[in-house]
């Protein structure tokens, strides 16, 4: 059985599919912190530098999500799922413009997960 | 009493060069208002193409402008501080209709604050002086304080008329131009401010310029022709931010938020008197201005042996919040400030009750009735657990707050500092030496020592560790926006005699 940690929303998926049309190619980036913190971000790939202190936790629709490990280290324990919003956060992520904002919902690992991932 | 929504034009412009004018490509976007979901006015859906002449402008001007003198450049100041004073009530309603918050903060707190900020620099600029070392009987050393020439600036929802007021005073009194991008759900207060003091300054000086942060925002954070940028939002932007700055050699400031401890030791409970009144009150202040605040005292940590007694009259006191029309000037907690913002809050109670936390009161969102119902309105929230817990860990930018106990100093510390954050932070204590001492071991670069949220101008204001770096308020400010110009002039005539 295959495990994952993060999934993402039909409805996020449908929006993401529309900034792909103008973007090739694109990765999400936890963010934290004020305002329109705690949500993820989608950029141009070759927008963010990303090093080993930033934590692959999947693909979602062939999109790469990557969380900083130092929150990582906090957020380990949870199964992440993209979900949308109307809205317009305040950010220079790009589903902006469309006049939707990414957010996160989470849920707590299952035994089975916790395990797969060595989190037990 | 009540006040009803402010009227407004059908849309605004940029203001740039001293006129306000429509965005180049003609697109403009809708802005909301969160009390009941409303539309505002249209503000342009600014470009690189808007921005471009923004800067330009901005250079031109800068110059001339860097070269006023500081009793002119005060002068100016002063007049923004007065029109804004003159103009309070109005100022106060656009900001209530545009953010949401209850119209007692905007009147008490905002607009007043921010006529203070004004002030402040308009008088700090006066008083400083460069110096002058006499570095051996021949060599003298002058410190002159230059300005850096064109500083963009990036301001978040939470304060819009504030933010601004703590970005473009020192900013101008430093002798710099400025190219201003407001945060995209809150436009109006700044472009009010333009419509007040479009002829104080000279064209260029100021520059306000709508949009969205991929659009607008990402071309002025990366634009080669600026000096600085500062911004205040969240981490993953403030991290991009860095990176078009190095690609520029610009130099930053960066205020990224925080998850800030507010911590009250068993002496507060010593006496029923007015000091123990206050420390409910400043428990109870994680609810200010809907708990949208970088330095929103988030996490309550209370010692085990008052613990019951204290929460008790907290969770009373939270209870006793008057939420509602955020126009009347009863109501305590307004609206939040977005439909995604209410969306997130609201995804937050999820993940908190999922790992554990206990809900003492709140916990869902606050049906109004009336046009107030198509508002974004979350009750005011308290979550007891443990400082593991994501509820204790991210900046959830709503009316909620998490707390936990602890047996003694060292678990009040190691609690307090483990975070990510490290902006503000408040002690509690009638004990002398922990007044001092647990300040001083916490880190993060406010510490309130028997108050919260107090935002004078005259205090420097910053965060630790990945709350940012540099420094807002203050006369220090003045000198994350100039170059310091130092001159070496000998007074020998005779050479060296190496050649």
């Amino acid at each position: 059985m295959s495990y994952r940690r993060i999934e993402i929303t039909p409805e996020a998926s449908k929006i993401l599919s529309k900034v792909k049309e103008k973007h090739s190619a694109l990765i999400f980036h936890q963010s934290g912190g004020c305002c329109d913190g705690s949500s993820p971000m989608l950029l141009d790939k070759e927008d963010l530098y990303l090093d080993e202190s930033d934590v692959y936790l999947g693909d979602l629709d062939e999109v790469p999500f990557y969380m900083n490990q130092d929150q990582y280290e906090y957020w380990k324990h949870t199964y992440l799922i993209i979900d949308i919003a109307e809205g317009r956060g305040a950010s220079f992520s790009l589903e902006i413009p469309l006049g939707y904002r990414f957010l996160v919902k989470s849920r707590l690992l299952n035994a089975a997960e916790l395990a797969h991932f060595g989190l037990d | 009493m009540s006040y009803s929504k402010p009227t407004f034009k059908e849309k605004y412009g940029n203001f740039i060069n001293g006129e306000f004018v429509a965005p180049i490509d003609g697109e403009y976007f809708e802005n909301h208002s969160p009390v009941d979901n409303s539309l505002i006015a249209k503000y342009p859906r600014s470009k690189k193409e808007d921005i471009d002449k923004a800067v330009e402008a901005a250079n031109a001007a800068k110059e001339s402008w860097g070269n006023t003198s500081a009793t002119h450049r005060a002068a100016l100041l002063n007049k923004v501080a007065d029109i804004i004073e003159a103009h309070l009530e109005e100022f106060a309603l656009v900001e209530t209709c545009d953010n949401g918050k209850a119209i007692r903060e905007t009147l008490n707190a905002d607009v007043p604050l921010s006529v203070d900020h004004w002030r402040y620099f308009a008088a700090a600029i006066r008083m400083e002086e460069g110096s002058a070392s006499e570095l051996d009987e021949h060599t003298v050393s002058l410190i002159i304080k230059e300005p850096l020439g064109v500083v963009g600036q990036i301001i978040p929802w939470n304060f819009p008329l504030l933010m601004l007021s703590w970005k473009l005073p020192p900013a101008l009194a430093a002798g710099n131009c400025v190219v201003l991008k407001p945060a995209e759900q809150t436009p109006s207060s700044a472009t009010l401010l333009m419509e007040k003091i479009a002829k104080v300054f000279p064209p260029g000086v100021i520059n306000v310029v709508h949009g969205f942060g991929p659009e607008a925002g990402k071309p002025l954070a990366s634009h080669s022709e600026i000096d600085k940028v500062a911004f205040t939002g969240e981490t993953t932007t403030g991290q991009l931010i860095m990176q078009y700055a190095s690609k520029n050699l610009n130099p930053v400031t960066m205020e990224l938020g925080g998850k800030s401890p507010n911590i009250f030791f068993n002496s507060v409970m010593d006496h029923d008197d007015d000091y123990l009144d206050k420390a409910i009150e400043g428990a109870v202040l994680f609810a200010f201005n809907q708990g949208e605040v970088c330095t929103c005292p988030s996490r309550i940590l209370v010692q085990e042996d008052i613990y019951d007694a204290f929460m008790e009259r907290v969770v009373a006191r939270t209870k006793a919040i008057v939420q509602g029309n955020p126009y009347d000037t009863t109501t305590m907690v307004g609206a939040q400030a977005s439909n995604d913002q209410h969306k997130k809050i609201l995804s937050y109670f999820e993940i908190g009750k999922e790992e554990g936390a206990k809900i003492l009161t709140g916990g869902k969102s606050c049906e109004l009735e009336g046009d107030l119902a198509n508002g974004f309105y979350i009750e005011p929230t308290i979550f007891e657990g443990h400082n593991k817990m994501r509820v204790f860990q991210e900046e959830i930018f709503g009316p909620v707050v998490c707390v936990t106990k602890f047996n003694d100093e060292a678990e009040a510390l190691e609690i307090a500092n483990d975070t990510l954050y490290g902006l503000g932070a408040g002690v509690w204590t009638r004990d002398a030496h922990q007044l001092y001492q647990i300040p001083r071991a916490i880190k993060a670069g406010r510490v309130w020592v028997n108050c919260y949220h107090a935002y004078p101008a005259h205090a420097p204001f910053g965060g630790y560790k990945k709350s940012g770096f540099g420094r807002e308020n203050h006369v220090m400010m003045m000198n994350y926006y100039r170059q310091t110009k130092n001159m070496l002039i000998s007074y020998d005539k005779n050479k060296l005699g190496f050649f």
